[in-house]
């Protein structure tokens, strides 16, 4: 194994620092804010930054290591910004689902009552909404 | 190693630690359903990082393949949750 140069040491352990201070600041909101639409930004801040931070840290010290470009830690990142908006979405509908079918104050209605109540004519795609609400309700 | 790259080591996985008490506070306290799904994914991504973390320090390569796995985990418990408390079933 060849020594890595302390430049480069010195930009990752700059690097940590910043992912171990982020993740924690994502963390405390976790705790702090009240409602769960509140608490999907913290988490991003996680999923985003903190991860690209100690991904690219982990590529810079495997490239010094190997004294070749190393970029396969780079995966992750790339994996989770394809995961983590599909999850994201999933969570926030089922927290509007629930809070809707809890009867909370200022819930936005669904969009296919919206329909409804203007009154449009029927098309297929009202077919579908309709058949979508007599599916889940 | 330099000393300064252990100390970032040993600072970040302190980090991670705290952050992952304060996330399982949030499993534990819920009060929400979709809270502690979150909190799950969340204990997920943080026992991602510290593998990562744990490589670098040990100047390994096969950390690497288990962060990614603990990646892939995480997605798939989280939306096959998030699926299940909206539709009461995973797969329809």
């Amino acid at each position: 194994m060849n020594a890595v140069p302390f430049w480069v040491e010195a930009i990752v352990a700059v690097l940590l620092v910043m992912s171990g201070i982020l993740v924690l600041a994502s963390s405390i909101g976790c705790v702090r804010l009240p409602t769960f639409i509140q608490l999907m930004h913290p988490s991003a801040l996680a999923y985003t930054l903190g991860n690209w931070v100690t991904c690219l840290a982990a590529a810079l010290y495997f490239s010094a290591l190997a004294r070749a470009p190393m970029l396969h830690p780079l995966l992750i990142p790339i994996l989770l910004s394809v995961t983590v908006p599909v999850t994201t979405v999933l969570l926030a509908r089922v927290s509007l689902h629930r809070a809707r079918l809890a009867g909370v104050e200022g819930t936005p209605p669904a969009l296919w009552t919206l329909r409804a109540d203007a009154g449009e004519p029927a098309t297929a795609a009202d077919d579908g909404a309709s058949d979508r609400a007599g599916g889940s309700g | 190693m330099s000393p300064l790259l252990s100390g970032a080591i040993a600072f970040a996985l302190g980090c991670y630690a705290i952050a992952s008490v304060l996330v399982l506070y949030r499993l534990l306290r819920g009060p929400r359903a979709q809270d502690r799904v979150l909190a799950i994914d969340l204990l997920y991504f943080h026992a991602l990082l510290v593998m990562l973390v744990i490589g670098i320090d040990h100047g390994s390569d096969a950390y690497f393949e288990m962060a990614l796995l603990i990646a892939l985990f995480g997605f798939v418990s989280t939306a096959a949750m998030a699926k299940f408390i909206l539709r009461g079933e995973v797969i329809e």
